[in-house]
């Protein structure tokens, strides 16, 4: 295995503190904690940090509306994460945002996206940014098999390839937009294939072994940094949660969930590194505790964090604009005209 | 400031070429803005410089890396232009005609509009995106909308429609330095019209409306092309002895609500001229803002010439009903004056 220790050490700490952040946020909405839509990334790990573990921290990515794991891998601060999905203004958005909004420009996390396929158009632009800026930045664009079949997403992989843009299309396949499965809504039924009509290389992956992830990302972004282009990845994956929490997924066989379950990316992480004796179990089991903490104290962080100003709602809607057209026909006894 | 004739293409042209040398990061985007990029022949470059000619030129200067062609998918470049501007560069994207909206609107409203507030103020979306307004050219439904109050009504986005080629460059110029996504609406009716334009930087800030001519009885509002209509009937109305004070916006979002109630309060009166689909609308916007805050001063009930609630339509005959006229602005200011008078 060509992964040297720290990098095996971080994907297994990514991986951990996704998982349990997701499994936290299903008890807390369950406890009626958590307002809003939210939509777990649990199962997915693999994906997210076996594709970040090849960037820098001044490469890009464009996200999804499930997201979070997208924004771990990349270096959010957990801490903001928790409180924004909290709905508190020590959120990483401020509270305006939310679980579908999470972002961190400054980290190059460019945002989840409430809309599916809203993403590729912007990866193209970060890409398009880094070629006329002169670096070699790259970007990643996580969408899901939902976003195989939008438009954008097409033009934007027409885009990408005519302009060798430095890109990483990675395409979650999860098997189920919402409820509906892609034996249903994929016509052709393959992804990957898809994406060599675009004329960029394109390989289909197991989205469990982040080990697969991290090697097919690593010769992708290596081509993107050597300014050969975009490539296509179809991680073929699955998500433990329903589409949001609250979902009662009355769409998929126990034996499927168990099946994939079988194939836990975080299981097989364990397995793999230590029959290989790259890491000890007890080495794993200092992670599991320091990521127990994490998001532990995350939790504790976003519950004790005060709400938001009601007043805030006005605030970071433009750089600058007067201040008395935010609200033209606000009643003028709250206005203070 | 020294000036000279150009026309409002030219205008545009100039503006986009001085706010190129002085800063790298903007650049062009756009359908054909050079054209024939497939072909090195140099007889083919800059095939088209935009369709109607507005770009032409730019790419001998800046070369298409920065006078960019693009495929004929306005969701993926206009996307881009916003992915851009959230990582450093100053995009100016031009989506040919406004109609083309319906292709592309979640790029803008959904995403360049609502970026900087759903991430907390963590991003900032400098970007430009040029578009073509108006009826007048027999293009149709889809190619001649006016649509502006469409983008005013979303949060995020700032929206201009300069009338005169000197508003068009000191506002482009304005629009490109903002860092926040501007919409600039040309009129493609107003290309080959001439003015003064004033030679080398010349910058007008965004938000500041522009009182077009001086008078005393009634308050025309007019927009873009809407602004020469309402000069006219002016004009006409002076001959009668009624002094109407022409006040365009030449922003409209923000709207500089401070001139208009200045123009409205003194007048009494307020005829708003707007070649826009009336529900809605600016003109309608700009009719509550009277309401709300000048009822007291105002002597007649507020007039709207607008083009009715229907698409554009296509035959000369239709269209030249369709749009307003300057006959229709001075009926329409004539009556405000007449219901005061009591008459």
């Amino acid at each position: 295995m060509d992964i040297g220790k720290d990098t095996l050490l971080w994907m297994y700490e990514r991986m951990r503190l996704i998982r349990q952040f997701e499994e936290r946020l299903h008890e807390d909405f369950a406890a009626g904690k958590i307002p809003g839509f939210v939509h777990l990334y649990a199962g997915e790990e693999a994906v997210a940090v076996g594709a970040c573990a090849n960037l820098r921290i001044d490469d890009f990515i464009t996200s999804t509306h499930r997201g979070h794991g997208h924004c771990i891998a990349k270096g959010v601060a957990i801490r903001e994460m928790m409180a924004e999905i909290y709905g508190k203004s020590d959120g990483a958005c401020k509270g305006k945002g939310g679980s579908m909004h999470i972002a961190d420009v400054d980290k190059g996390m460019l945002g989840a996206n409430g809309i599916v396929g809203g993403g590729p158009p912007l990866a193209c632009g970060a890409g398009l940014s880094a070629k006329s800026r002169g670096t070699d930045q790259v970007t990643l664009c996580f969408f899901g098999d939902g976003a195989s079949n939008q438009g954008t997403t097409a033009e934007a992989q027409n885009l990408a390839g005519i302009w060798k843009l430095p890109i990483v299309f990675i395409c979650e396949n999860n098997r189920y937009a919402e409820t509906t499965s892609t034996d249903y809504s994929v016509s052709g039924r393959d992804i990957a294939a898809r994406a060599r009509g675009f004329g960029m290389p394109s390989v289909a992956v197991d989205g469990q072994d982040v080990f697969s992830i991290y090697e097919a990302v690593r010769e992708a972004v290596a081509r993107a940094r050597r300014g050969d282009g975009p490539s296509f990845i179809e991680a073929q994956t699955y998500r433990y949660f329903g589409h949001f929490e609250g979902d009662t997924i009355k769409y998929r066989t126990k034996d499927e969930e168990a099946y994939f379950r079988g194939r836990d990316c975080i299981q097989r992480f364990r397995d793999a590194v230590l029959e290989q004796g790259l890491v000890t179990e007890p080495g794993l089991a200092e992670i599991d505790a320091r990521t127990a903490n994490i998001i532990e104290d995350a939790a504790i962080f976003a519950q004790q964090s005060p709400l938001p100003e009601p007043e805030t709602t006005l605030g970071d809607v433009y750089v600058s604009y007067p201040a008395a057209q935010l609200w033209p026909f606000r009643e003028p006894a709250l206005a203070g005209r | 400031m020294a000036a000279r004739e150009l026309s409002y293409r030219e205008a545009i042209n100039e503006a986009l070429r001085l706010e190129m040398r002085r800063d790298p990061t903007v650049f062009l985007m756009g359908e054909d803005v050079t054209g024939a990029s497939q072909s090195s022949d140099p007889a083919h470059l800059d095939a088209w410089g935009g369709v109607l000619g507005v770009t032409k030129g730019l790419v001998h200067e800046f070369g298409r890396e920065r006078v960019r062609d693009t495929p004929i998918t306005e969701s993926a470049f206009v996307g881009a232009g916003v992915g851009a501007a959230a990582t450093g560069m100053r995009p100016v994207v031009e989506l040919m005609f406004i109609g083309f909206l319906g292709v592309c609107l979640d790029q803008i409203t959904n995403q360049a509009a609502k970026m900087r507030y759903m991430f907390g103020g963590k991003a900032k979306i400098p970007l430009v995106i040029r578009t073509m307004i108006g009826a007048g050219l027999s293009a149709a439904a889809q190619h001649s909308d006016s649509m502006y109050s469409t983008f005013v009504h979303f949060p995020g986005l700032k929206v201009v429609a300069p009338a005169t080629p000197a508003d068009a460059k000191g506002l482009l110029a304005a629009a490109i330095r903002d860092d926040d996504p501007v919409i600039f609406c040309e009129n493609k009716m107003l290309y080959d019209v001439k003015g003064e334009v004033p030679e080398g930087e010349y910058v007008i800030p965004l938000g500041q409306a522009d009182v077009k001519r001086a008078g005393s009885d009634v308050t025309i509002v007019a927009i873009s092309r809407m602004v020469q209509v309402a000069l006219e009937a002016a004009e006409a109305l002076a001959r009668e002895g009624i002094s109407a004070e022409v006040v365009d916006p030449r922003t409209l979002s923000p709207l500089d609500e401070d001139t208009l109630l200045e123009s409205i309060r003194k007048t009494g009166r307020l005829v708003v001229v707007d070649e826009d689909n009336p529900r809605c609308s600016v003109a309608t916007d700009i009719a509550s803002l009277a309401a709300t805050r000048a009822l007291d001063y105002l002597n007649a009930p507020v007039r709207l010439v607008t083009a009715p609630h229907t698409p554009v339509p296509f035959s000369p005959a239709l269209e030249n009903f369709y749009v307003p006229k300057p006959d229709r602005v001075a009926e329409a200011a004539r009556s405000t004056v007449k219901l005061a008078a009591g008459v």
